[in-house]
């Protein structure tokens, strides 16, 4: 890859907080057009790292440099050219939909025909035209995420940063807003986003990092990922609770590549899930049911962590 | 596609250094514009509210000088006003009520409105994310608050007219002296309250600060009053400044020295809360 590509480059990067290291030196690069997430559980230090590209964060340790600047002495001038959607809604509930996109866009000292004229488009891309001339406070959770999407557009933005972009919402709305994030990649906006969704990592991430504990455990595309840690197929077993552990022994030196064992199910990861099920009825076991599935990221971060994602 | 063009702007500009598609003229903007922009906010927050907030402005007043000022004062008069200075109880009162109004509107724009940006909304954040950085959301509210003392102060003085309590053209020049007093409030009040919790902070200010300030500080009868011991502490707060400073100019007895004393006293509290607002917006937001 050329150097000129590199959007976005930390090399040891590391934020403390007091005595609590939120990001323990971490390095990523981060191409031109590319869509790349950090995955990994609440207190990962994905938000934190966010903040550091955000340039709202002086790092503790390490360096970020941000399209050829320096995050930290460079901040504003990176800020200009950056479009972010924060965890938390923070949009003008009191002031209306336009007003939002009219407050925000002068934040980048943009003329005001120019942000009517985004702003036009903008509302009609997050299809909330016909809600423009409404007071933000009335708008649905799914509406709000979508305006602030469009208000991080105003600045036409070379790197959008989304921290967990559907947390809290529906999944019809969740939907809707994976559906408009998919078409500015497709544009080819440069996305940088942050998930506990192993879902929305697959749907939207060309490439990402699994976080865990301030570190980066493994990265690569999630294609990638699942075919390294995990098998093709996994075999979910459940059992009645008095069998649970029982099972569990039967079951240990099964033809299984790994076997994780979960509060209320056992986990086989195995290159063919029926003849795994066959198998292990062969030997006696019967669970109460059993499901044939592929491995997802949720299965790559349980083999990295020994943890669930969503727990 | 409707935000193709948005797309097209990002893919338009490659990396490397220069100004984004979205800057306007070139490199960053200096503090003096970032701070413009910040206050723009409050501008077009503020057409929501106005019509009640000058609905208070107008009304505060006309209550405050017909009640105390002719009803009061009426009384007073009756008694003698050599302790005043020998004028009407209303010509003392007025001013001293005008600096007040500039105090109080200050402190209103500086506590509660602060909490909502950095905590209940996250205006400040939201702000933050852009190029506008923490001073300029400090200063820019500054400014907001300083229009909106403006505003309340020359709202005062005309009905202040109206009820002939001015006796003097330089009354005019009290409207500064409004701005600057809430400015010496302000700006050390927004500086603490960005590092507040929560808003019952602001509750004990107002009770053991402003009500007591509105009080003692020489609004209502001269600080000569009090006893001698607690004279001291009435002249070191800065509302006895701008409430002297306000009663001179409208009873047209100002003197140079004396004025210069006090704006002086209000500046340097003004440019000390400066300071601290710098340091203090910085270490909340940016984390």
């Amino acid at each position: 890859m050329p150097d000129s590509d590199v959007l976005i480059r930390a090399t040891g990067l590391t934020k403390r907080f007091g005595g609590f290291t939120a990001v323990d030196g971490i390095d990523f690069e981060l191409r031109h057009g590319e869509a790349f997430g950090f995955l990994g559980p609440n207190g990962a230090g994905k938000s934190s790292t966010m903040r550091m590209i955000g340039c709202v964060s002086p790092p503790t340790s390490g360096t970020l440099t941000i399209l050829g600047l320096d995050s930290v002495a460079q901040g504003q001038a990176i800020r200009g050219r950056l479009g972010v959607v924060p965890q938390e809604d923070t949009l003008d509930i009191d002031l209306t939909v336009r007003e939002n996109l009219l407050v925000y866009g002068r934040y980048f000292g943009l003329p005001r025909a120019v942000i009517a004229e985004r702003t036009t488009r903008l509302l009609e891309f997050v299809q909330l035209a016909d809600r423009a001339g409404d007071q933000v406070d009335a708008l649905s959770g799914g509406m709000k995420r979508r305006l602030t999407i469009a208000r991080s557009l105003i600045n036409e933005p070379e790197i959008l940063l989304l921290d967990e972009p559907t947390t809290g919402l529906d999944p019809q709305a969740r939907h809707v807003v994976w559906d408009r994030l998919f078409r500015l990649k497709q544009q080819g906006v440069t996305l940088v986003l942050t998930t506990h969704y192993m879902d929305e990592a697959e749907q939207l991430c060309d490439r990402l990092v699994v976080m865990d504990g301030g570190r980066i455990a493994a990265g690569g595309s999630p294609r990638e990922l699942i075919d390294q840690y995990a098998t093709p197929e996994v075999l979910e077993l459940r059992f009645q609770p008095s069998d649970h552990d029982q099972a569990a022994e039967k079951l240990a030196d099964f033809t299984a590549e790994r076997i994780e064992v979960l509060a209320d199910r056992l986990l086989l990861y195995v290159a063919d899930g029926d003849a795994a099920l066959a198998a292990a009825r062969g030997r006696g076991v019967e669970p109460l049911t059993s499901l044939v599935r592929r491995s997802t990221l949720e299965d790559v971060f349980l083999r990295l962590t020994g943890r669930r994602l969503e727990d | 596609m409707a935000v193709a063009s948005a797309a097209a702007g990002a893919g338009r500009t490659g990396p490397g250094p220069g100004p984004g598609p979205g800057a306007a003229g070139s490199g960053p903007a200096g503090a003096g514009v970032l701070a413009v922009r910040a206050l723009r906010f409050w501008l077009v927050n503020y057409r929501r509210t106005w019509r009640g907030s000058i609905y208070t402005s107008v009304a505060n007043p006309v209550l405050y000088l017909g009640a105390m000022g002719l009803g009061l004062g009426t009384l007073v008069d009756q008694h003698g006003t050599g302790r005043l200075g020998g004028v009407s109880y209303l010509a003392f009162l007025a001013p001293g009520l005008l600096a007040a109004t500039g105090m109080q509107t200050a402190m209103n724009e500086s506590t509660f409105p602060v909490m909502a940006a950095v905590k209940w909304l996250k205006t400040y954040q939201a702000a933050a994310a852009t190029p506008l950085r923490p001073g300029a959301l400090f200063r820019g509210h500054l400014l907001f608050t300083a229009l909106r003392t403006l505003m309340n102060s020359a709202i005062f003085l005309a009905v202040m007219a109206a009820f002939g309590a001015v006796q003097s053209a330089w009354a005019v020049a009290a409207l500064p002296v409004c701005v600057l007093t809430g400015l010496a409030f302000a700006a050390p009040v927004e500086a603490w309250a960005i590092t507040r919790e929560k808003d019952t902070s602001f509750s004990l200010l107002i009770r053991f600060g402003l009500i007591p300030l509105f009080l003692f500080s020489g609004t209502f009868f001269p600080v000569t009053q009090l006893p001698g011991w607690i004279q001291p502490v009435a002249y070191a707060t800065p509302l006895w400044h701008g409430v002297a400073l306000c009663r001179s100019l409208s009873l047209g007895t100002a003197d140079l020295g004396g004025s210069l004393l006090h704006v002086a006293y209000l500046v340097a509290l003004t440019v000390a809360g400066l300071l601290a607002g710098q340091h203090f917006y910085r270490r909340r937001l940016y984390v």
